[in-house]
């Protein structure tokens, strides 16, 4: 496990965070493609776990995230280093917006670019996700398999909230704590 | 009095805000339009698209753009660190809290049930994405747009294939819909 500069990790975040279109996951997406496979910072159980806790966690997911990469990786230094480059890209950006915002939000081109660039975030986040479902149902656990599937109907067809669903998963953790040896 | 205000405003925002991007629109219209009158419905209808429009968080965008607004760049800076402040607190205590117990048996099990259920959220996040690229509002049963469809298609296979960059794919698939829509 390699344990990247300040320097490094205040340019990863920044660069994630100016192209994450789309909410909070993409950059969890973003992030788990840049430090786990090619810089292997991070490993995969780890990223999952930090997502789990951003989630549950006041603020946005991004931030929440960058929070707890920096700790991880750097200590307090890095939780600012990562902070940082997480808010930098979007205060630039909405401060030259604010200008001429109205101009900005009826260009046709703009709007164009990014109506085809949802399809690409879609394609990017599903990406990640058929990886990350290999991955647990490649554990061939019978509860891992029914708190994904159960947790996918409930997101799907529910507006269940994703905090009561890691609430529920945290439950099922603690009861099953001693059937389920972890691996 | 305006800085503190401010600070105060999104300081509630981010606390106050679990779960992320759009759960946190009602709480920010109602500190920035009903508690304060910093925008009218409009200017906020405006930040809404602006925010969609832009990476980052929508918490941070809006930050940046009342606080702009209202005050100028120190008005920016301030809204956004009073947005920040409580994930940055609240969550490097849930790292130092991860960091020391996640090798206990029992924060083990709750850790690992709580991974399948953060897949199946970013699933959730990357489909109704999608749903949203190919059929913009339309039914699901309908036939979706067939341009979208396929620049969704192309840049999941490269994605899963040839492990294309995702920042330069997101890109690339904004790119392509604008040339062959140029109006």
């Amino acid at each position: 496990m390699t344990k990247p500069t300040l320097r490094q990790l205040f340019f990863q975040m920044f660069t994630i965070s100016a192209c994450t279109f789309g909410g909070g996951f993409v950059i969890v997406t973003l992030m788990k493609q840049r430090f786990v496979e090619q810089r292997g910072w991070l490993t995969e159980p780890e990223m999952l776990d930090m997502t789990a806790l951003a989630q549950s966690a006041p603020g946005p997911i991004a931030v929440n995230t960058a929070v707890l990469v920096g700790w991880h990786l750097a200590g307090l230094p890095g939780m600012l280093a990562a902070v940082l480059g997480c808010i930098l890209p979007p205060m630039l950006i909405l401060s030259v917006i604010s200008l001429f915002y109205a101009a900005f939000s009826a260009n046709p081109y703009i709007s164009l670019l990014l109506r085809g660039m949802q399809a690409g975030v879609a394609a990017v986040i599903l990406d990640v996700t058929v990886s990350l479902g290999q991955t647990v149902l490649a554990q061939r656990s019978p509860l891992h398999l029914f708190l994904l599937g159960g947790s996918l109907l409930l997101v799907l067809f529910t507006a269940v909230d994703p905090l009561v669903l890691l609430l529920g998963a945290a439950l099922v953790g603690v009861l099953f704590h001693r059937k389920e040896p972890v691996q | 009095m305006t800085l503190p205000a401010l600070f105060f405003a999104f300081l509630q925002i981010g606390a106050f805000s679990v779960g992320g991007g759009y759960a946190a629109m009602p709480l920010i219209e109602n500190q920035i339009c009903t508690r304060h009158c910093w925008l009218s419905a409009d200017e906020f209808a405006h930040l809404v698209t602006i925010a969609e429009m832009t990476p980052g968080p929508i918490a941070i965008n809006a930050a940046t753009f009342v606080g702009i607004r209202i005050a100028g760049l120190p008005g920016a800076v301030t809204a956004t660190l009073g947005c920040i402040l409580p994930s940055c607190l609240i969550v490097s205590l849930l790292a130092w809290l991860y960091r020391r117990y996640k090798a206990l048996p029992l924060m083990r099990s709750v850790l690992s049930a709580l991974r399948p259920v953060v897949v199946a959220l970013i699933a959730g996040a990357g489909l109704s994405l999608l749903k949203n690229a190919l059929w913009q509002g339309a039914p699901v049963l309908s036939a979706p747009s067939p341009q979208q469809a396929l620049l969704f298609a192309g840049a999941f296979l490269l994605l899963r294939r040839k492990a294309c960059n995702p920042i330069l794919t997101m890109a690339s698939c904004g790119v392509i819909y604008l040339l062959f829509n140029l109006p």
